[in-house]
């Protein structure tokens, strides 16, 4: 029998891409340490070469049924390699100044990918359980990279040991599923658990356990406490980092574990996450409003934004999935914009994370401070910018699914988000800048900065093409 | 057939775009002639929407349809009828009027002041004329991006406080709005507006939709008790800022009722139409007599338009065509004294960079061309005959005797009550003997300034003396909506 490796394929080049970062980087003096840089950013590029070569409609699974390749998984996985690659162009300048541009960062970040794309195309609760923790443990040593500085490596302390609790709990969740169901492959487990041959008791027992560590992967209230000091805590890329393409993995873990394997404990799993999203958007943006740092708030809008996702999710047919699908999308989108504006304005000895830094941006450079706009309407859900129809969406499919008074709760947590949005509004376009110092970057950032700002307002007057796709792709993945 | 209605959205949008592009903070002539154009041909653009309307149907009339997200149904979807075509005249008219205005008093980031109010105009008419509800909550939602920014760049003092208060405040009432649109798009799988005109809602159905409805509008209108807004936006905004908000975006707010609640929730709107009667009601007398004891000038004309649009809600609700054209011609008028009223206080801001009445007095002395000027906006403003503002309180007045007549008598209090806040603001800012040597150094009405004012006030007194244009183009499109309140969907 010979094995079908073309679902994988995009692994193999990007794990071929860090091993020979790996080696390369060895061989490189500091002032020619852009190579790997670039070999990092050929290595994504190939990836999503090979991704659209390799894409067809069908569900495909691979390696003795460890591995699924559906639309789902393409699409996620090109994302992934978008962010990822964006989050290298904003971060280049950053790193340069602070002595972070090394060889191991790109390393790290590339194995944290490849540990997205496990997970993203899991179709086997270990595969999934080793895509999840190659990530995290990349993720972790990455936050913990300024090892000389305090925040940091608080922070990574913290992200560890809470991310190894949630992975505990999964462990033990999947234990229970297997108890119940006699496998660990996802397709087989739906099967079982739609037959109902298994325990019942003991799957929903599972079903709590694997609930909350995706929550916490996702960061849902309760389960948020990690965030925050994540955000606050670790360099400015990697918060980038951490709040974007992960993000997709989280949306995939979610999708795989409740959708694809449990999808026949849908009315248990429910009502789970109707309390994780209630608390999460009401919490998230209530905090957030007390918030003096800037990533700090963000990080607070993350945890909202998540429960805006879930409320999508709970409505457990294709058109909550493609809502909370096209949700992540626009989320990570924006927040690649919101991240990408901190480093842009961050010198060297400056960092430029508190609110106040923010201050007379339109008086300094009305472009920049056009671009801000956009990001903080469209997280704020404002028409005409992505974030309106992800909202839409999501209120949709929560409607649709009879959730009404949930969409009610949406909407008014949505108001008090607008308050701290606003409030950025005001400083970039009320007050006087403190400093006037000009905002100088490299010129790809510039562009693409520009870009990602304007894709905001692009698909927010046409979402069509990205609506369709997120819809498509999960049909043809057999979601629904 | 040329599309008017996308070119009176996309002209004044793009022109602001052009000012953004061109404009430069150094050189701000190039700004404001680059504005004064765009606003001019988002102006001629409109003219053929009057000239080319067919008064004889009540049917939507240069009508645009395209696929926009097919994924939802949801269509870019156009059209006027003779309610809707007459406001976007209004705007694209007061648009002009407002980048004419704000011509010398602006200074710091012309060019985005400029864009700002050519946007929003774009946007303000796209929400009249959008027939697909998505479509309107876009524009609806967006305009307050521009205004927000409006009020906070080139506001007064406490221009923070207002502009976030005015943002949250109808933030609140437009998102339980969506929510609505999101359930009637569920119960009828469009969102067109005319599939929700027959779409058959149970009673209890409709009165939460009108809940949410009510949220939106009438805190737009706005109507009493959630007026707290507009009194505390209008003295911190520019001038052009409360222009725009008095003459426009308040109609949007009464419009979506004749829109929106009375032919989608017709049965609904009957069985509250009480509570929203006496709701206007107390905006007319109670909101009357706080805008007598005003010291601001802005104030006063804030709480002076909240009573005015007290007659619109009640003429809308009183469902007679006499009511219902009263309403939409109060609506056209203070759409014109308003903006004449706040551009008048602007020419003395501009010169002593106050509105408290107890700063003036005896500006007819140094200022007597202005003074004739305020007078005539002042008389129309308490709706004397011969002006704009008798017709639509006449008209709904004489609706509602037929009604009751203690709804009619405490409607007509507006007349009195009217008369006394403005003629008395008159009195104390105008007449007497020169108050301090910042009046007495005062001058006159420069030329653009002297045309500004004349335009509105021909007119003033082009409406008051002669309605029979405006009311003919909505008389068939208000029968029409009438006879739709009157079918029940249950």
């Amino acid at each position: 029998m010979t094995v079908n490796l073309l679902p994988v394929l995009p692994e193999i080049v990007v794990l071929a891409g860090a091993s020979v970062i790996l080696l390369v980087d060895l061989f490189l003096t500091d002032a020619r340490r852009h190579v790997s840089y670039w070999l990092a950013q050929f290595t994504l590029l190939l990836a999503a070469f090979v991704t659209v070569r390799t894409m067809n409609i069908d569900v495909v699974r691979a390696m003795h049924n460890m591995v699924v390749d559906d639309l789902v998984a393409d699409f996620l996985r090109l994302a992934s390699f978008v962010a990822v690659s964006l989050v290298l162009f904003y971060s280049r300048s950053y790193l340069a100044l602070r002595g972070l541009f090394r060889g191991e960062m790109f390393v790290l970040i590339l194995f944290a990918l490849l540990g997205m794309q496990v997970l993203i195309t899991a179709n086997s609760f270990l595969t999934l359980y080793l895509g999840l923790e190659l990530m995290s443990l990349s993720l972790y040593a990455l936050v913990a990279m300024q090892r000389d500085q305090r925040a940091p490596a608080e922070a990574a302390m913290k992200y560890f040991v809470l991310g190894a609790l949630a992975s505990g709990f999964l462990l033990y969740g999947m234990s229970m599923i297997y108890g119940a169901t006699g496998t660990l492959e996802i397709d087989r487990v739906a099967q079982a658990v739609l037959g109902d041959t298994g325990n019942r008791v003991l799957l929903v027992f599972g079903l709590v356990f694997v609930v909350s560590a995706v929550a916490f992967k996702l960061g849902a209230v309760p389960y948020h406490m990690w965030v925050p000091d994540v955000y606050q805590g670790a360099p400015t890329p990697i918060t980038l980092l951490i709040g974007t393409a992960p993000e997709f993995a989280a949306f995939a873990m979610i999708l795989r574990l409740l959708a694809g394997a449990l999808g026949g404990t849908e009315v248990d799993w429910q009502g789970m996450l109707v309390v994780l999203s209630v608390l999460s958007v009401s919490l998230g943006h209530i905090v957030a409003i007390a918030q003096t740092n800037l990533k700090r708030m963000l990080a607070y809008s993350t945890i909202a934004n998540m429960g805006y996702v879930l409320m999508g999710f709970l409505a457990a047919d294709v058109t909550g999935y493609s809502a909370a699908m096209f949700y992540m999308v626009a989320y990570v989108l924006t927040s690649l914009a919101s991240f990408g504006m901190i480093l842009l304005l961050s010198r060297k000895g400056f960092e430029a994370d508190q609110l106040d830094d923010l201050k007379g941006l339109n008086a300094r450079s009305p472009w920049w401070a056009f671009m801000m706009l956009l990001v903080m309407f469209s997280l704020a859900g404002m028409p005409p910018t992505i974030g309106f129809y992800a909202k839409l969406l999501v209120l949709q499919a929560a409607v649709k699914a009879g959730f009404v008074w949930l969409a009610v709760v949406g909407v008014l947590a949505a108001l008090v988000g607008a308050f701290y949005y606003l409030r950025i509004v005001k400083l970039m376009y009320f007050d006087e800048p403190g400093d006037r110092s000009p905002i100088d970057a490299r010129g790809d950032t510039r562009v693409l900065l520009s870009a990602n700002g304007l894709a905001l307002l692009f698909f927010g007057i046409l979402p069509q093409p990205l609506m369709g796709l997120c819809a498509v792709a999960l049909v043809q993945s057999q979601y629904y | 057939m040329t599309p008017y209605l996308s070119l009176a959205i996309w002209v004044p949008i793009l022109a602001g775009v052009a000012v953004l592009v061109l404009g430069r903070d150094a050189d701000a002539s190039k700004a404001r002639w680059t504005a004064l154009a765009g606003a001019l041909a988002g102006f001629l653009v409109t003219i053929p929407l009057y000239t080319h309307f067919d008064e004889t149907t009540s049917a939507m009339q240069f009508v645009e349809r395209a696929e926009w997200i097919p994924y939802f149904d949801i269509y870019y979807h156009l059209g006027v009828d003779g309610i809707s075509v007459l406001f976007v005249l209004l705007n694209s008219f007061t648009t002009l009027l407002v980048v004419w205005a704000g011509w010398e008093a602006i200074k710091v980031r012309v060019a985005q002041y400029m864009a700002a109010f050519l946007i929003m105009s774009g946007l303000v008419n796209g929400a009249f004329v959008a027939l697909d509800a998505i479509l309107f909550y876009v524009y609806f939602e967006a305009m307050l991006i521009p205004m927000y920014l409006i009020i906070g760049i080139w506001g007064g003092e406490r221009r923070v406080y207002a502009a976030i208060k005015f943002f949250l405040y109808t933030l609140l009432g437009s998102l339980l709005m969506l929510v609505a649109f999101i359930y009637l798009y569920q119960k009828s799988g469009s969102f067109a507006l005319t599939d929700w005109f027959e779409l058959p809602l149970a009673l209890n159905v409709q009165v939460l939709v009108f809940v949410a409805f009510f949220a939106a509008f009438a805190v737009k209108v706005p109507m009493w008790p959630v007026h707290t807004w507009l009194p505390d936006a209008h003295p911190e905004a520019p001038t052009g800022g409360s222009v725009v908000l008095a003459a426009i975006t308040l109609k949007i707010g009464a419009y979506g009722f004749a829109r929106f609640v009375l032919p989608i929730l017709p049965d609904a709107s009957r069985y509250l139409a009480g509570f929203i009667i006496v709701l206007s009601l107390i905006a007319i007398v109670y909101i009357g007599f706080v805008a007598l004891v005003q010291a601001d000038m802005k104030r006063l004309i804030a709480y002076s338009s909240i009573s005015h649009m007290g007659i619109v809600t009640l003429g809308l609700f009183l469902f007679s065509v006499q009511g219902a054209e009263g309403a939409l011609a109060q609506m056209l008028s203070h759409g014109f004294v308003s903006a004449a009223m706040f551009l008048c206080v602007g020419v003395l801001y501009d010169r002593m960079h106050t509105h408290a009445i107890a700063d003036f007095g005896g500006v007819a002395n140094t200022m007597p061309r202005f003074a004739a000027f305020v007078m005539l906006f002042s008389m129309a403003n308490a709706g004397l005959p011969a002006t704009s503002g008798f017709v639509g309180e006449f008209l709904v007045i004489l609706a509602a005797v037929k009604v009751n007549f203690w709804i009619a008598f405490l409607a007509a209090t507006s007349l009195i009550l009217g008369a006394a806040y403005t003629l008395w603001m008159y009195k104390r800012v105008i007449y007497g003997e020169v108050a301090n040597a910042h009046v007495a150094a005062l001058s006159d009405l420069n030329r653009r300034e002297f045309w500004l004012l004349a335009t509105l006030a021909g007119a003033v007194l082009f409406m008051g003396v002669w309605p029979k244009p405006f009311i003919d183009v909505m008389h068939v499109s208000v029968v029409d909506l009438l006879a739709h309140v009157a079918k029940s969907k249950l």
